[in-house]
């Protein structure tokens, strides 16, 4: 979330899921909401059945754009120049809050002049979006308020996203949309505990609560309070790390709970990265992809099994109760990182109970200092919540931005086309999703019922390449980039714009991150998933060949 | 707020300005029998259940309807009321398939309620003729079923559909004594939009929509969705050690009661007979000289316990071994050469501790995990 934070100064959902209901104006950009987050889908819905104007950006026709006012069909990787191609609009025709940016914000003449530069027939053409509806979303998010902005992996999960973000930061703070309720950037988090380990400082470059590794007196306050030594430099991020392990420069890699294998941009390099460690430890409640490479796999206690909290994607802090005694002898990942550092001989890591590891966070991280486990018994509190008499806070920056100044600041951002284009032997751009019923991979295919509802990749095609291609829908074919190539059934459906074609990542017969490219995004370093250039071919024998008629048992 | 008070069968009852007569008589206390009724959906009022007598209106009013006034005079039972309603439970009950003895509806059945709540006439019943619908069950959904012969026609369903979920994959069809629940060409559920989210189920009030599984949990633990970052406040139903079943927490500022698909029935992963047991090692080590080898080979199987690879195959070990072998191992390596990779499935004080133990123990900032997908 450096996007965010460089603009705002925190990187988390700045409103609430509740405000959204009642916000007058929703822009959805890159987040098929009904989908990947239900529960916020009902409550954009319950928004536009009150009269809200609903804006959604996305190159598929997710089931969001049946309620929304505008739909803008962009090519996927473009959402920079449809942004400022709407500010655009929203300057020149004087809708924007002159009163907000003049009080709360700065840099505004620079970035100003640097969006007059962008021409709106350049920005009909990079995104293929027509110039009036460009026009019809900018009078909307100009004149509704509030607005507010919601997204997710769309706009993340690009070579360039963190620039997608300080792109719809500009939107929100030359609208004014931002520290007021129902407005503001809303990242909708994934995985349910995202928000969390990023407050937790499972992070390259901070400590809890954001404190920075390469501050001085941060890092004094931990080295007192842990009574050791820490490293003044930065560490690495995932994608550097699989990239030190490829050159020999890691050589050992502790992994909890993840399954790069099946959940990373290019597989195949992650795979051959772990080959050239000494030692690879796997933490985990299934022995996943992943985990079939470790050296030792160490299982862990499921969510139900162990106490502890939980920070939800708009900065509520949650309890996890034990529900049942763990299967087997799996036990709770904390305890067995206490029982590895107690073996080391060091000290600090006496826990009995989770509730015990809290208190410490607490000390230590202002945001969290006034959430205890007797507050949030009931229902959770929104950090920032720095003593235990304050109530939590709904939205973000009512006072003032977390910059050095306490403004906020409007950021450059210009179109660069994505690392990946088509070529000639690679004509499709291929998008990948999430399907609504499966979780990563692992966790729904255990679970009953879910594989039935969606049993195999699909990867879905437009009718007119289809008829190109001569492809029949439910016909095999193969799928291939300039990293690899898999096998799926095709659906022929509109939903796709033609040129492009979408895969989900959720099944690991198909391996579809196989194709996805490695470029990652300069500041976060999050691969682009989204956007990566495939051929198709025909691939007649699959027909009859064993192998597929065994697809989509859902048996790993 | 604004309060009106009005009068229930001579009781003085204070309520909330646009109150309905049903809510005032639930707040005071008193009953009012209903089943087309739901508190998270509106009323539309086409069971005529909960009719009651105002005085100086000429007809009953629904009272899941009627908003209160100043000084209403309300009468909510009498015999002729009493009449009234047990006609029309007459009639919803001629066609309904009561075979309650092997309905997992039963107990918490609002059909059975009212039963016993307003009865019936037992002569004038058995002049009606019972014949229940024979219409195909449907049993398309993995979750749940639809058994049309067991519907009265609430449309409590249809509303959630629309109101909470925003779905719409059902809605009534056909006309008069066929009306029934349907999706869009009368298709099976699981071939509809409907995306299994189960909250029609949660509110069905008869057992028209059931789970596919019912077991009744013998406890409730309060927790937290681990599916999504929306972090949905649930009830998880535990029955033995077993979890069974999940419910929404009303009282979450998050989801007010509601739950999605993967909220509501993912959890047979956690009971999955594939979880990981015992602590497993790759078998090329001293260490990997278990008490007992028992040989993995399984793949995608959950772990219960540390497991090490022998021959490119994983063997169990316990616990103790385990530990000491990656404590022994990981104090070879030291600062920049290890790198952690931390989880955002786990909970916070598990990540905390994660970092802690890298920086601390380890001597390295190389930490991260898939924060940025
Ligand atoms: S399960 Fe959800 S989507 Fe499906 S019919 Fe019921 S309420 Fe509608
Ligand atoms: S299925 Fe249940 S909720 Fe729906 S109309 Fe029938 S009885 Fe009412
Ligand atoms: S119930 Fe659905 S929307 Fe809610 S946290 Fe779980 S997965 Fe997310
Ligand atoms: S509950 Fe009032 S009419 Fe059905």
């Amino acid at each position: 979330m450096a996007g965010l934070a460089a603009s705002f100064g925190s990187g988390a959902m700045t409103n609430s899921i509740n405000e959204i209901r009642e916000a007058a104006c929703i822009f959805a950009i890159g987040t098929n909401t009904t989908a990947n987050h239900p529960i916020i889908g009902r409550q954009v819905t319950r928004a536009v059945q009150k009269g809200a104007k609903l804006i959604v950006a996305d190159p598929r026709r997710i089931p969001l754009c049946r309620l929304a006012d505008i739909w803008l069909r962009l090519y996927p990787g473009t959402d920079i120049a449809l942004i400022n191609g709407i500010m655009r609009v929203i300057i020149e025709q004087n809708l924007m809050d002159t009163a907000f940016i003049e009080e709360r914000c700065e840099d505004y003449e620079a970035f100003r002049a640097s969006i007059m530069d962008n021409d709106l027939a350049v920005s009909e053409k990079i995104t293929g979006v027509p110039a009036q509806d460009i026009v019809r979303a900018a009078k909307m998010l100009g004149s509704i308020s509030p607005a507010t902005v919601l997204y997710t992996l769309g706009i993340t999960e690009h070579s360039h996203g963190t620039d997608n973000v300080r792109a719809l930061a500009n939107l929100a703070l030359l609208t004014g949309n931002i520290g007021k309720p129902s407005t503001g950037v809303n990242p909708l988090r994934g995985q349910n505990n995202v928000q969390g380990a990023c407050d937790m400082g499972a992070l390259p470059n901070v400590y809890t609560g954001y404190q920075k590794v390469e501050d001085e007196e941060a890092r004094r306050k931990f080295e007192r309070a842990w009574n050791c030594k820490l490293s003044p430099s930065n560490g690495l991020k995932m994608t550097e790390m699989f990239e030190a392990a490829h050159e020999g420069k890691i050589k050992v890699l502790y992994l909890k709970g993840e399954d790069p294998i099946v959940t990373d941009a290019d597989t195949s390099f992650i795979e051959k990265a772990i080959s050239h460690l000494e030692l690879f430890i796997v933490q985990d409640i299934f022995l996943t992809e992943t985990a079939r490479l470790a050296d030792v796999v160490l299982p862990a206690a499921g969510f139900a099994e162990k106490d502890g909290t939980f920070t939800n994607t708009e900065r509520r802090v949650q309890r996890v109760r034990k529900a049942i005694e763990p299967k087997g002898g799996s036990r709770p990942d904390w305890m067995i990182i206490c029982d590895i550092a107690k073996s080391m001989g060091v000290e600090g890591f006496d826990f009995d109970n989770a509730q015990e590891i809290f208190e410490e966070i607490r000390a230590l991280t202002p945001s969290y200092a006034g959430i205890t486990y007797e507050r949030i018994e009931k229902s959770g509190i929104q950090w920032p919540c720095p003593d235990d008499k304050h109530p939590g806070t709904p939205y973000l920056y009512s006072e003032r931005f977390n910059t050095p100044s306490g403004r906020a600041k409007f950021a450059h951002v210009s179109y660069r086309p994505s690392a990946e284009t088509t070529s000639h032997e690679y004509p499709f751009i291929l998008i990948t999703r999430r399907s609504a019923f499966h979780y990563h991979a692992v966790m729904t295919h255990k679970a009953e019922g879910f594989d039935e509802l969606r049993k195999e990749e699909r990867i879905e095609i437009h009718p007119a390449d289809a008829a190109t291609l001569e492809i029949q829908d439910g016909e095999v074919i193969k799928v291939s980039s300039r990293r690899g190539s898999v096998k799926a059934k095709t659906k022929i459906t509109e939903v796709v714009p033609a040129g492009v074609v979408c895969m989900t990542f959720n099944f690991l017969e198909t391996r579809t991150n196989i194709l996805t490219s490695r470029a990652p995004d300069p500041v976060t370093k999050t691969p682009e998933f989204k956007v990566c250039a495939v051929k198709i071919e025909r691939e007649e024998s699959a027909y009859i060949t064993k192998d597929y008629m065994r697809w989509g048992t859902g048996k790993i | 707020m604004n309060k009106v008070s009005l009068n229930i069968n001579g009781i003085t009852v204070k309520a909330d300005k646009g109150a309905t007569i049903l809510k005032a008589a639930q707040d005071a206390g008193i009953y009012i029998p209903t089943l087309c009724h739901c508190p998270d959906v509106s009323s539309i009022g086409v069971c005529r259940l909960c009719l009651v007598r105002i005085k100086n209106r000429r007809r009953f009013e629904p009272a899941c309807r009627t908003i209160i006034e100043e000084g209403m005079v309300v009468v909510t039972d009498d015999p002729e009321i009493q009449r009234l309603r047990q006609v029309i439970l007459e009639l919803i009950l001629s066609d309904h398939d009561f075979n309650c003895l092997l309905c997992p509806k039963s107990g918490q059945c609002r059909l059975q309620e009212l039963v016993n709540r307003i009865g019936f006439n037992e002569h004038r019943f058995s002049r009606l003729e019972h014949v229940a619908k024979d219409l195909p069950i449907d049993t398309s959904n993995p979750f749940f079923d639809f058994n049309p012969n067991k519907c009265v026609q609430c449309t409590i369903c249809v509303r959630t559909c629309h109101e909470i979920t925003g779905n719409d994959a059902i809605d009534m069809a056909y006309r008069s004594y066929d009306l029934r629940v349907s999706t869009f060409a009368d298709k099976p559920i699981k071939e509809s939009v409907c995306v299994s989210c189960g909250e029609c189920m949660e509110r069905c009030p008869v057992g028209a929509l059931i789970p596919k599984k019912v077991e009744h949990p013998t406890r409730e633990v309060k927790t937290t969705c681990p599916y999504c970052g929306v972090g949905c406040g649930l009830y998880l139903g535990i029955r033995g050690n077993t979890i069974v079943r999940a419910r929404g927490d009303d009282e979450s500022p998050v989801n007010h009661g509601g739950l999605c698909v993967r909220g509501r029935f993912g959890y047979s992963f956690v009971n999955s007979p594939d979880r990981l047991s015992i602590p497993l090692m790759r078998a090329y080590d001293e260490y990997a000289k278990p008490s007992s080898v028992v040989e993995v080979t399984e793949e995608g199987r959950p772990i219960t316990l540390p497991l090490v690879k022998r021959d490119g195959k994983f063997v169990e070990i316990t616990w103790d071994q385990a530990i000491k072998y990656v404590a022994s191992s990981l104090a070879h390596y030291k600062g920049d050469k290890i790198a952690a990779i931390s989880s955002a499935r786990c909970t916070n004080e598990e990540n905390y501790l994660f970092q802690k133990f890298t920086r601390v123990v380890l001597k390295t900032n190389n930490i991260d995990h898939c924060a940025r997908l």
